[in-house]
Formats: structure tokens, C-alpha cells, sequence
């Protein structure tokens, strides 16, 4: 899968688990800060990632993404075994 | 509104039977848990099923992580995902603190405390998911006001007490109630076990004057479990005639 493949996939994620206007969705984007994502969100975020892309992100892995791009960093990380 | 799927743990006997038969009735369909009486289990059943409605009993030792989740794997396969779990699995295993054995500490705190954390947990990811759920556990009066003879069984209660309150917390913006029912002094083999003379002692102290039902508290489970009580959680309901105020 390509990254492209895997950012479009992550911004239909998160417009539709997470209910986020898809125009505020940057690669460089906060969930925290900039989406106001609150931190259940972001587990379920997580939670949402591993069924999509049949991927496991650790905590301490999943403790270190902040932003968009970083979550797509890890699951090609993961994809990439 | 389609039949709410509900998860009543330890619910073959006591007030786990009633709270199966009057989700039941209120038009949930109901898995019944239970962990060695299948042929209680499979009367529940039956008796739900032959006033028209939907049951399934699920063997599973609610304190065993590895078996919660397979539990709720055959709950999901045979019903859907689980929108109304109720806690009410315990056991007691009563002693004077110097003479309670870690056995009998380590046993009611697995059953009756390790059991919530393990289902909820478990349950949580759908409810989350679908934005509604609701969770109801069953505590204790002895819980709140502890209870000689029962150090375990009341620290557990009072476990459950706070997690009912910090879970609340945690999932209320997702449509997902917590809440807990406090029973005291109920009508069920767990109470049939205590001697006429505690039971002589005990009723002049609940100002109703008699002991509870099992259907007295699965009324106050069923009003939590509702859709009525969408703003309602993080309590603890106590129903205990009137034994504790």
C-alpha cells in the first residue's frame, strides 16, 4: 500500500469514526490542538487503525503520535513489517 | 428501535435471573451468562423464550480474562455486539478479617471486582464505536457502609463503586451511561445462606421491614439500562428498603 493510499484511507477514518471536518485534515495537523480530538479519540483512532490495516501499534509507539502524518508514518512502518 | 442486545453476567441464578427476565421483557435480547449452572442458565432460557422472546445462555468464568473474551466473541456471533452489559456475577466467601484466608480474599476479589474490569473493557470498544451503551453494575450496600464478615466482598463493592464512577467519566461524551445499583439485603441463595437469627437481627433494621426481591432490583437495573436514563450516570442506585440512609 502506498502512502497516498494510506493518508486517504486515514482522512476517511477519521471523518467518519471520529466525526472531523474534512477540511481541517493536514498531514501536519495536531489531533489534540488542532482537531480537538480529545484522548479517548485517539484510542479510538487507534483502535480504527489496527482493524483497517490489520496492523498492531504498541502503547509506547502509539504514545508518541501527535499528529496526522505521524499516525500514517507508523501504520507504513507496520505495513512495511 | 431495534431489541437492544444485552449481557447479564452470572445470570442463571438470584438477582442475575431476574435482571435477564425483566431486560427480557422490556424487549432486550439477552445473553445469560453463567459459569458452572448450565441447566439454571438454559431455564432462564427457556422461560424468556416461551413469553415470546429472545435469550441465549454463554458459559464463561467472568473472572478469567482469556474467557470474557471468548464469551462476548459467542455473544457478538449469535446476537451482535453487546449495547447493555450488567455486572452482576459475585460470590461471597465470608470470614472475620483474622481468620479470612488469602484464598477467600483473592477469590471474591476475582469474581466480583476482576469480572468488571475484564467485561467492560471488553464491551466498551463496540459501545464506543456505535456512540451508545450502557453499563449497570451491581455493588452492595456493603460496599458504602461495609459490612463485618465480608472485608473481601465489601471491597470489591466499593471497587466497583469507584469504577463505575471514573468509567462514567471516560465514556460519558460517547452516549454511554455507568452506573451501579446498590442492593441490601435481597431474597437469594446468597442470603438463604445466613441463619434465621442473623435474618431476626438484620429486618428490624430495614425500615420497608422485609427483605428484598431479586425483581425489586432488576426494576432499578432495567430503568438504568433504558434509554430514559440518557442522563443519568456515575450514581450508585441504592435499593435496600430503606436499610442505609
Amino acid at each position: 500500500m502506498d502512502r497516498a493510499t494510506v493518508e486517504a484511507k486515514m482522512t476517511d477514518l477519521l471523518v467518519d469514526e471520529l466525526g472531523l471536518d474534512r477540511d481541517k485534515i493536514k498531514m501536519s495537523a495536531k489531533f489534540e490542538e488542532d482537531l480537538e480530538v480529545d484522548s479517548l479519540g485517539v484510542v479510538e483512532l487507534l483502535m480504527a487503525l489496527e482493524d483497517t490495516f490489520g496492523v498492531a501499534i504498541p502503547d509506547e509507539e502509539a504514545e508518541a503520535i501527535a499528529t496526522v502524518g505521524q499516525a500514517v508514518d507508523v501504520v507504513m512502518q507496520k505495513l512495511a513489517g | 428501535m431495534a431489541a437492544r442486545v444485552a449481557l447479564v453476567t452470572g445470570g442463571s441464578r438470584g438477582i442475575g435471573r431476574a435482571v435477564a427476565e425483566r431486560l427480557a421483557a422490556d424487549g432486550c435480547r439477552v445473553a445469560v451468562n453463567f459459569h458452572t449452572r448450565s441447566d439454571a442458565a438454559d431455564e432462564v432460557v427457556a422461560g424468556i423464550r416461551s413469553r415470546g422472546g429472545e435469550a441465549f445462555a454463554v458459559g464463561g468464568d467472568v473472572g478469567d480474562g482469556g474467557a470474557v473474551t471468548a464469551m462476548f466473541a459467542a455473544v457478538e456471533a449469535a446476537l451482535g455486539p453487546v449495547e447493555i452489559l450488567v455486572n452482576n456475577a459475585g460470590i461471597t466467601a465470608d470470614d472475620l478479617l483474622l481468620r479470612m484466608k488469602p484464598e477467600a480474599w483473592e477469590a471474591v476479589i476475582r469474581t466480583n471486582l476482576d469480572s468488571v474490569y475484564h467485561c467492560t473493557r471488553t464491551a466498551l470498544r463496540a459501545m464506543v464505536k456505535s456512540r451508545w451503551g450502557r453499563v449497570v453494575n451491581v455493588a452492595s450496600v456493603a460496599g458504602i457502609s461495609g459490612n463485618a464478615g465480608q472485608a473481601n466482598y465489601a471491597a470489591a463493592k466499593a471497587g466497583v463503586i469507584g469504577f463505575t464512577r471514573s468509567i462514567a467519566k471516560e465514556v460519558g461524551s460517547r452516549g454511554i451511561t455507568v452506573n451501579a445499583v446498590a442492593p441490601g439485603f435481597v431474597e437469594t441463595d446468597m442470603t438463604d445462606a445466613l441463619g434465621t437469627s442473623v435474618r431476626d437481627v438484620v429486618v428490624p433494621s430495614i425500615a420497608v421491614g422485609r427483605f428484598g426481591t431479586p425483581q425489586e432490583i432488576a426494576a432499578a437495573v432495567g430503568y438504568l439500562a433504558s434509554d430514559d436514563a440518557a442522563y443519568v450516570t456515575g450514581q450508585v442506585l441504592v435499593v435496600d428498603g430503606g436499610l442505609s440512609f
